[in-house]
């Protein structure tokens, strides 16, 4: 089995990431633990979503390069901070793990997860879905690509069908 | 409580601020060529952008209210050889008043907040704000662990107030008490955030 959560760090890494905000989510475990572990990367938990989206702006403004790992239910917390992402148009990588998605068991998560990509559209994100293993390094790649050098909006949609569905 | 939120300025609360932000602001600050500057929206965007221009030290907000706290901790840590200062007001802060729990945990030696507490929203009409009403953002940045806090409600403690935004070991945070009976600088601005973006990042970004 592909280690996808290993494949994805790595990939940030080689675009010189040295920012990862979080609110923490069960999806985002691996990428929280090794952003802890690893000296060279300023791991930033949050209190609420939007500051991360505030920070990698910042971050920017100071030439260096962050990701913003949060549960789908964040998206609706930023979606007034991504009006300064569009207006300013920053470069900005999300990581969106998803709840209230495919096979989605507690019916609480299903409206933020369902307006995770019309949302993310409207306010000028470019959203690519992964739903298998041996797709997250070619498709983390694609998108860091196109913030890091295209100074894009992009959101990264890690699916149930691929992280799982949480059945309660 | 809603009796005294009712009846308007006359029944403040917290005691109002005295000074006159276009005299305390720059006195604190000193030389902005010393900062990289993050300004919030309204008032404190336009503090800055009379303390700084015509120079391209600083991004000031027009939206995005609550976003200024965690930009300054962005560009803090992308820029650990610049002092970073952060102008926010009242109304900003307490709409993300648990940024200065995200700054804190870190701590960040290079930076430094200012809010610019008028204890009004001035751009909306100057309706009160619950500092006000007895909230203390000063109190609420010592608890969330900020290390090296202040309150500069009087001329004389603004001297003091400045060196420790400079020479703190750690974050430092700053609660300016004015009076909500003078306004902002006025100054013309732009409200381009792509042109003030870049117009930063060639200014302070090293070459090459």
């Amino acid at each position: 089995m592909t280690d996808w959560q290993e494949d994805l760090y790595r990939v940030l890494k080689e675009f010189d990431v040295s920012q990862v905000s979080y609110v923490p989510d069960a999806g985002h475990r691996v990428l929280i633990d090794k952003s802890l572990a690893d000296p060279e990367m300023h791991s930033v938990p949050l209190t609420t979503e939007e500051e991360g989206i505030a920070m990698l702006a910042g971050a920017h403004l100071g030439g260096a390069r962050g990701v913003a790992a949060m549960q789908s239910s964040g998206i609706g917390n930023c979606v007034n901070m991504f009006s300064l992402v569009k207006n300013g148009l920053f470069p900005m990588l999300v990581l969106v793990s998803m709840r209230g998605d495919f096979g989605e068991g507690n019916p609480w998560q299903m409206p933020m997860g369902q307006a995770v990509e019309p949302v993310m559209q409207a306010m000028g994100f470019v959203t690519v879905r992964i739903d298998r293993p041996e797709d997250v390094e070619g498709a983390v790649r694609a998108a860091c690509t196109m913030v890091f050098q295209s100074g894009q909006a992009v959101g990264v949609l890690l699916t149930q069908k691929l992280i799982g569905a949480k059945a309660f | 409580m809603n009796e005294a939120f009712r009846a308007g300025t006359a029944a403040a609360m917290s005691p109002v601020g005295t000074l006159d932000r276009r005299e305390a602001v720059p006195a604190l600050v000193g030389n902005p060529q010393d900062w990289l500057i993050v300004a919030g929206l309204a008032g404190t965007a336009r503090d800055t952008a009379a303390l700084c221009e015509p120079e391209a030290n600083y991004f000031a907000c027009a939206g995005v209210m609550g976003g200024a706290v965690a930009m300054g901790l962005g560009l803090a840590l992308a820029r650990p050889d610049r002092k970073v200062l952060v102008l926010t007001g009242d109304g900003e802060l307490l709409m993300n008043v648990g940024s200065l729990a995200t700054v804190a945990i870190l701590n960040p030696p290079n930076l430094s907040i200012v809010c610019v507490d008028n204890g009004h929203y001035g751009e909306t009409g100057y309706q009160k704000s619950h500092t006000s009403l007895g909230v203390d953002l000063g109190a609420m940045a010592s608890g969330a662990g900020i290390p090296a806090v202040r309150s500069v409600s009087e001329a004389g403690e603004i001297e003091e107030a400045g060196r420790l935004l400079r020479e703190a070991n750690g974050t430092s945070f700053v609660l300016l008490r004015v009076t909500p009976d003078a306004g902002p600088p006025a100054i013309k601005r732009s409200l381009d955030a792509a042109l003030a973006k870049d117009r930063f990042r060639a200014a302070t970004l090293p070459a090459g």
